[in-house]
């Protein structure tokens, strides 16, 4: 089957935090608007709405997500087809995939994808036990894992597997902050040290608080269009022209090897392939790192360094602002904030700032290739998307 | 404002203390980072006999002790608490019968949290005010609450204080007052229930930081005065952190703080948090001196006073009851088995 090309028109972001005064409804709609406002189009051309959220179910009680979204937004009068999908963490780039198939397949022109968490209605303990369903409940969560220990276990490994330190994965937390403290959406805009993260308090071992994304609230929103429509709507559209989608066993003890996520290497293999290129090609990405370890391994598994020498290339500065290729420009989930649900599209609308050439303070000179890389639960899911300058 | 301010005071802190590092070892928490994460090294714990009727008669007895007033002068007192003996019958005519100022007199018990003590201050300004009464008295005291393993449990501790208000004769004259409220549910304990809930984080930045910044400022700029302008500042202490935060955000220097912060050394006293660092603050004062004192309760609120201490303190025979530093210094340790004991932790049929 033949596919359109696909093109990101407009995109809006709330800021992420710990937004006390803001609704999941409030958090959608405001993402929502400033998308739609951004790509310039009426209500009337949009054909479908596809938005991602993990568990509104269990952090703000409400389900039929998909409706209540077309709702709040203002469409419950052009009754279009309304999708919530659900991918834990990576609920917001399986969003963005539903949506570019249905533009790709020509069943839709213009497509609206969101994606939202409301993480702070509830309490701390709550907020991990809902992350925790993303576990394998009867084999991780009932024995007491939770995402921390799963990421910890990952990471004692990787250390023993390659030498890698907890300077190297501190230093990914430092880097992101420094990212984070020139996005003005993100929750934590501020800079730290190596002894902030190494002396912080302890998670699990070796993962400190500091290596850990927070709790967050937020929305996130793109428009797709058909890309030979694009140029209607705005000079510079951003086509998305891969994107790869994999699976993997959901508890942590099927993986062969648990320093390789072998989601992200199959979603990468497939969103390369469609889009034609290597990792070589890309020039800068957004990669889930819900904790320092995260990063190492994506960086790993999305081939941009060889397995087991993430740690190296940290300490080589490869990954910074103005490195060889810089990773989480935005300041990733872990300064920028992780409301599940919304962190996929977020990973979009930033790479498309950066390709656009309006991401301010953090911009990457002469980005013309960007990468998205949105993980659910402990790698049991995994969505990439490859995006290039019109 | 017309004229009304502190006549006498008087404070009651339980001797009985446990660290903070004994609470976390038997939850096998790191000890050394509970305490400098929160800011309190021990906090005190009442024995199996004293509680808030207690604390309040201890407290009214010392403020009795310390003027010549006649306890059939006070016409009204209130008990402001979370933790009051009975859900139905007032502490406040304990303390009543026990200072002999019954019959002829105003009581009733209050509840706002933290704040339920400086409400009763408020309260009995505009009673002297208005010559209902002559005197008023005043109590903000707690044995709180905290459910074993919850992080309220290093901070919950006991302890109270009370104020004789009247328009004559005052230590410290009570030179304006204003309150700032919301329906904030940051706290709450259910009735029937042992033990509060709070909403973790959601207890910090839009309930107390806010209650309190917002009640200090409105205050200040009502009475036209900065931060500088005050010698001692107290605010309510639910931790060692917030306090010296807050006072932080408003421009208040640690110097100005540190006489009325216990927090670190005797813990959240609730009720009697902000009173007994305003008595303490009481304890040291010179003539001419200004204090700036804003209490937070949760659910939401903030009382702010702005006070200056008069020539009076100077007649006062403060050393007639002890002051807050030599409760704090007379202390005898437990460990975590007599704390659970005196708190009523065990079950047994």
């Amino acid at each position: 089957m033949k596919l359109r090309e696909v093109a990101v028109i407009g995109f809006g972001v709330t800021k992420f935090g710990e937004l006390w005064d803001k609704s999941f409804r409030q958090l959608i709609a405001e993402a929502g608007a400033k998308a739609i406002f951004d790509a310039g189009i009426s209500g009337k051309e949009i054909n479908a709405l596809y938005v991602g959220s993990m568990s509104a179910g269990r952090f703000i009680g409400q389900e039929h997500v998909g409706a209540l979204v077309a709702d709040c937004a203002g469409f419950s009068q052009m009754h279009i087809p309304a999708v919530r999908v659900e991918s834990a963490c990576a609920s917001g780039g399986l969003a963005i995939r539903q949506g570019f198939m249905s533009v790709a397949s020509g069943m839709s022109d213009i497509v609206v994808v969101g994606g939202v968490e409301k993480m702070t209605d509830v309490v701390g303990n709550e907020a991990t036990n809902t992350l925790a369903t993303a576990s394998d409940q009867e084999w991780e969560a009932f024995f007491g894992a939770t995402f921390p220990g799963l990421y910890a276990m990952i990471a004692t490994r990787h250390m023993h597997e390659y030498g890698t330190t907890r300077e190297q994965l501190a230093q990914v937390a430092v880097k992101n902050h420094a990212n984070g403290a020139l996005n003005p959406n993100a929750q934590f805009q501020r800079e730290i040290t190596l002894e902030n993260v190494l002396n912080a308090t302890m998670v699990s071992y070796p993962l400190s608080i500091l290596d850990c994304s927070p709790v967050s609230d937020g929305a996130a929103a793109v428009i797709l269009c058909a890309a030979d429509k694009a140029k209607k709507y705005t000079d510079k559209p951003v086509k998305i022209i891969g994107s790869g989608q994999a699976s993997d066993s959901l508890a942590l003890h099927g993986r062969k090897d648990i320093c390789t996520l072998e989601a992200t290497v199959h979603a990468a293999k497939m969103a390369y392939k469609q889009a034609g290129i290597q990792p070589k090609d890309i020039d800068l990405a957004e990669v889930h790192d819900c904790f320092t370890i995260a990063e190492i391994l994506a960086i790993e598994d999305l081939g941009f360094v060889k397995k087991g020498e993430g740690g190296k290339a940290i300490d080589k500065k490869i990954t910074t602002l103005n490195g060889e290729i810089p990773i989480n420009t935005s300041g990733g989930l872990k300064a920028k904030g992780h409301p599940v649900g919304a962190t996929g599209v977020a990973q979009i609308a930033e790479i498309v700032a950066q390709l656009q050439g309006e991401a301010g303070k953090r911009q990457v000179k002469d980005a013309k290739i960007g990468l998205t890389h949105n993980i659910g639960g402990s790698g049991a899911s995994c969505l990439i998307h490859i995006l290039e300058a019109m | 404002m017309n004229k009304v301010g502190i006549v006498s005071y008087g404070a009651n802190i339980p001797r009985y203390r446990i660290k903070s590092a004994d609470i976390a070892i038997a939850w096998r928490k790191d000890p050394d980072s509970i305490a400098s994460g929160l800011n309190i090294m021990e906090k005190s714990v009442p024995s199996l006999d004293q509680d808030v009727a207690t604390i309040s008669v201890e407290s009214a007895r010392a403020a009795l002790a310390r003027c010549d007033i006649d306890p059939q002068e006070i016409g009204a007192i209130y008990v402001g608490s979370e933790s009051h003996p009975y859900a139905v019958k007032p502490t406040g005519t304990i303390v009543a019968e026990a200072i002999g100022a019954t019959p002829n007199l105003m009581v009733a018990d209050y509840e706002f949290a933290c704040k339920a003590g400086t409400a009763a201050i408020q309260t009995c300004m505009g009673l002297v005010l208005s010559k209902m009464i002559k005197y008023g008295l005043a109590i903000g005291a707690d044995t709180s609450q905290a459910a074993p393993g919850d992080a309220l449990e290093y901070a919950a501790s006991a302890g109270g204080a009370g104020f004789i208000i009247g328009e004559k004769n005052f230590i410290a004259s009570i030179n304006d007052t204003c309150s700032f409220t919301t329906d904030t549910p940051d706290f709450w304990r259910r009735e029937g229930r042992k033990y509060p809930s709070h909403g973790g984080r959601f207890t910090g930045e839009p309930a107390y930081f806010k209650h309190i910044t917002n009640c200090a400022k409105n205050l200040m700029t009502r009475i036209k005065t900065k931060p500088d302008d005050y010698d001692y500042a107290i605010f309510h202490q639910p931790n060692g952190k917030f306090p010296i935060a807050v006072a932080k955000m408003l421009g208040f220097s640690y110097e100005q703080i540190k006489q009325g912060l216990l927090c670190p050394v005797i813990g959240n006293t609730y009720s009697g948090a902000s009173m007994l660092g305003l008595a303490s603050v009481l304890d040291v004062a010179k003539p001419g001196e200004r204090i700036f004192v804003t209490s937070y309760g949760s659910g939401a609120g903030s009382d702010s006073f702005d006070l200056t201490v008069t020539d009076q303190i100077e007649e006062m025979s403060r050393e007639k009851a002890p002051s807050v530093a030599k409760m704090i210094e007379n202390k005898e340790y437990i460990d975590y088995a007599t704390y659970a004991k005196f708190r009523d932790l065990l079950y047994w049929e």
